[in-house]
């Protein structure tokens, strides 16, 4: 036991302290100094606190950021689940697998300047549905610049589904060739159709599949700050002013003490939300 | 009949997944067909775009006049793209060789050695992980300017050693070594340390190979970061560079992302079955 211990010491230990020193410790001192004020750092209780809640910008940064991963999760676990059907019933899979999978290893830098190809005023996609109008006579130019305006919020969501799709794609395949066949056999003995063993047998087997497509496309909702920042700089049309654009935005200004609450904040509810999670998925 | 229903369900599941498969493939034929024209066919097709005048983009995916001249402008007449080209692939393999020293022990050890506390710790490891960059942005900051580290690479490449991820993806691969094999070894008299090399790197290569598939391309594309940290734009890794290209370098612009791509879609291809293993990896549940 006492060996265990020493070893266990031996491989975790030095990697544990540049976490206590890189991360742990320093997060404590952002969590004083979020009860400090900035410039002289006197004790200030929860003023810091009150000062980001009535902040305009606070409020519609974190009203965007809920508003973009409520739309944008479900969607992505949804078609995910449905593509992942479809190629499941393929029986050469792993071009399909790579096709899926290479957005991800797409750095976000240089699809940036494609997308502006495409969403700017005049661009590829505003070309497209002119002439989809012309074609059909139903409506006539469309001249939306889907960067600077609300659409850029669809914009987001879209890149974000063409980005992730891949690893959700392979891990609702995975938990989809993880059920065994006999299962799905018996059932349809017992006269269960499709559409039943689906909802019986399959859905419930892809419980430890979705946790883990919620866990990776929650930590992957915050990189879409990448495409955001970089289509529309740092002041973007207020529907995809995020959280990420507020945090660099203080850091840019120097507001530490606003960063120190909100930080805090926002750990914390994060910190509450994937414990929830991980203790909703154990019972 | 029933042959024939089989038939348009698959030709319906082809096209279904046809869509998603070109809306993967067009940007990528866009960059390459524009960083092989030269610079009057590029403008003759952006103009409408970036001088708002009427009219819309014009594209061809095969050039009028193909031509290198761009790239050849680009890597032999701009040395300041070397620099940050270095500058990407220094950060990267310093990132990836700290985290294989560092991280993958630390995986070993939860692994093997799991007692009554290591299991709390690993959990912590976990919400660490989780965390986004704009959390834990300043507890970043004030330890990097303590430590005098801002504006060197040092302050992209330290914290990034100590990341959790790739602890979390080598501990699926250990994990899926069987324990038997492992007291095997120790009955036969080998050493902790020599169980650890002998037999735990090779038998649990893919987890950590799936750290270091799933780490490049994660730091190759690495952007707030660098943004936070590093004033200095001759220290920037490429990913910053790129977007600093104005409409008016197009031609640049579709070279440099081209170049930018090579690199992770040449990983993305030898390490794929190491990145969907690591992806599954990230499933396994203690």
């Amino acid at each position: 036991m006492k060996k265990k211990k020493r070893f266990f010491g031996f491989f975790v230990f030095p990697g544990f302290t540049g976490i206590l020193i890189f991360v742990l410790l320093p997060f404590g001192d952002v969590v004083r100094r979020s009860f400090t004020t900035a410039v002289t750092g006197q004790w200030s209780g929860i003023r810091n606190y009150e000062t980001i809640f009535q902040n305009d910008a606070f409020r519609l940064a974190v009203g965007n950021t809920i508003r973009f991963t409520l739309v944008c999760i479900p969607l992505l676990v949804l078609t995910g689940f449905g593509a992942a059907l479809m190629i499941h019933t393929l029986k050469n899979r792993r071009w399909v697998k790579s096709l899926y999978l290479l957005p991800l290893a797409m750095p976000t830098a240089t699809i940036v300047l494609v997308w502006k190809m495409v969403f700017y005023r005049q661009g590829f996609l505003n070309l497209l549905l002119t002439r989809l109008g012309e074609q059909t006579g139903l409506w006539g130019m469309v001249g939306t610049d889907y960067l600077k305006s609300e659409a850029a919020f669809w914009v987001l969501v879209g890149s974000y589904i063409w980005k992730n799709m891949g690893y959700t794609v392979i891990l609702w395949l995975t938990g989809l060739m993880g059920i065994p066949a006999e299962l799905l056999e018996a059932a349809r003995m017992d006269g269960a159709g499709r559409a039943k063993s689906l909802w019986y047998i399959v859905l419930p087997n892809l419980r430890g599949s979705l946790y883990t497509i919620l866990i990776l496309s929650f930590l992957n909702s915050f990189k879409i700050y990448r495409e955001a920042y970089l289509t529309a700089g740092a002041y973007p049309d207020k529907s995809i002013y995020l959280l990420q654009h507020l945090f660099n935005n203080w850091f840019v200004n120097l507001e530490l003490d606003k960063m120190a609450a909100a930080a805090v904040c926002t750990g914390g509810v994060l910190m509450i939300a994937i414990m929830a999670l991980q203790k909703l998925w154990e019972t | 009949m029933e042959k024939y229903k089989k038939y348009m369900q698959k030709a319906a599941v082809t096209a279904a997944l046809l869509l998603p498969a070109l809306l993967v493939v067009l940007p990528v034929v866009l960059l390459l067909s524009g960083s092989l024209m030269d610079t009057w066919e590029l403008e003759g097709y952006l103009s409408s775009v970036f001088t708002e005048s009427g009219g819309y983009i014009s594209w061809k995916l095969i050039p009028d006049y193909p031509s290198f001249a761009n790239y050849g402008k680009l890597l032999f007449e701009t040395p300041q793209f070397f620099v940050l080209f270095w500058n990407s692939v220094k950060l990267v393999v310093c990132i990836l060789a700290g985290q294989l020293l560092v991280a993958v022990p630390a995986a070993w050890g939860f692994a093997v050695y799991q007692m009554r506390g290591s299991r709390m710790l690993f959990a912590l490891y976990v919400v660490l992980m989780l965390l986004p960059f704009q959390v834990t942005m300043l507890s970043n900051y004030l330890v990097l300017n303590r430590l005098s580290l801002l504006n060197t690479h040092r302050a992209i490449i330290l914290p990034a050693v100590f990341s959790t991820f790739p602890v979390f993806l080598s501990y699926g691969g250990f994990r899926s070594i069987p324990p038997q094999l492992l007291e095997a070894a120790r009955i036969d008299g080998a050493g902790e340390l020599t169980t650890f090399v002998k037999l735990g790197l090779p038998l649990g290569k893919s987890g950590l190979l799936s750290a270091m598939v799933l780490g490049f391309l994660e730091y190759w594309n690495q952007m707030e970061q660098p943004m936070a940290f590093l004033e200095d734009k001759a220290l920037w890794p490429l990913s910053l560079y790129l977007p600093e290209i104005t409409w008016g370098q197009a031609g640049f612009s579709f070279c440099a992302s081209v170049i930018t791509l090579i690199p992770a879609v040449f990983v993305f291809i030898l390490g794929q079955d190491y990145l969907e293993q690591g992806i599954i990896y990230s499933g396994l549940k203690e």
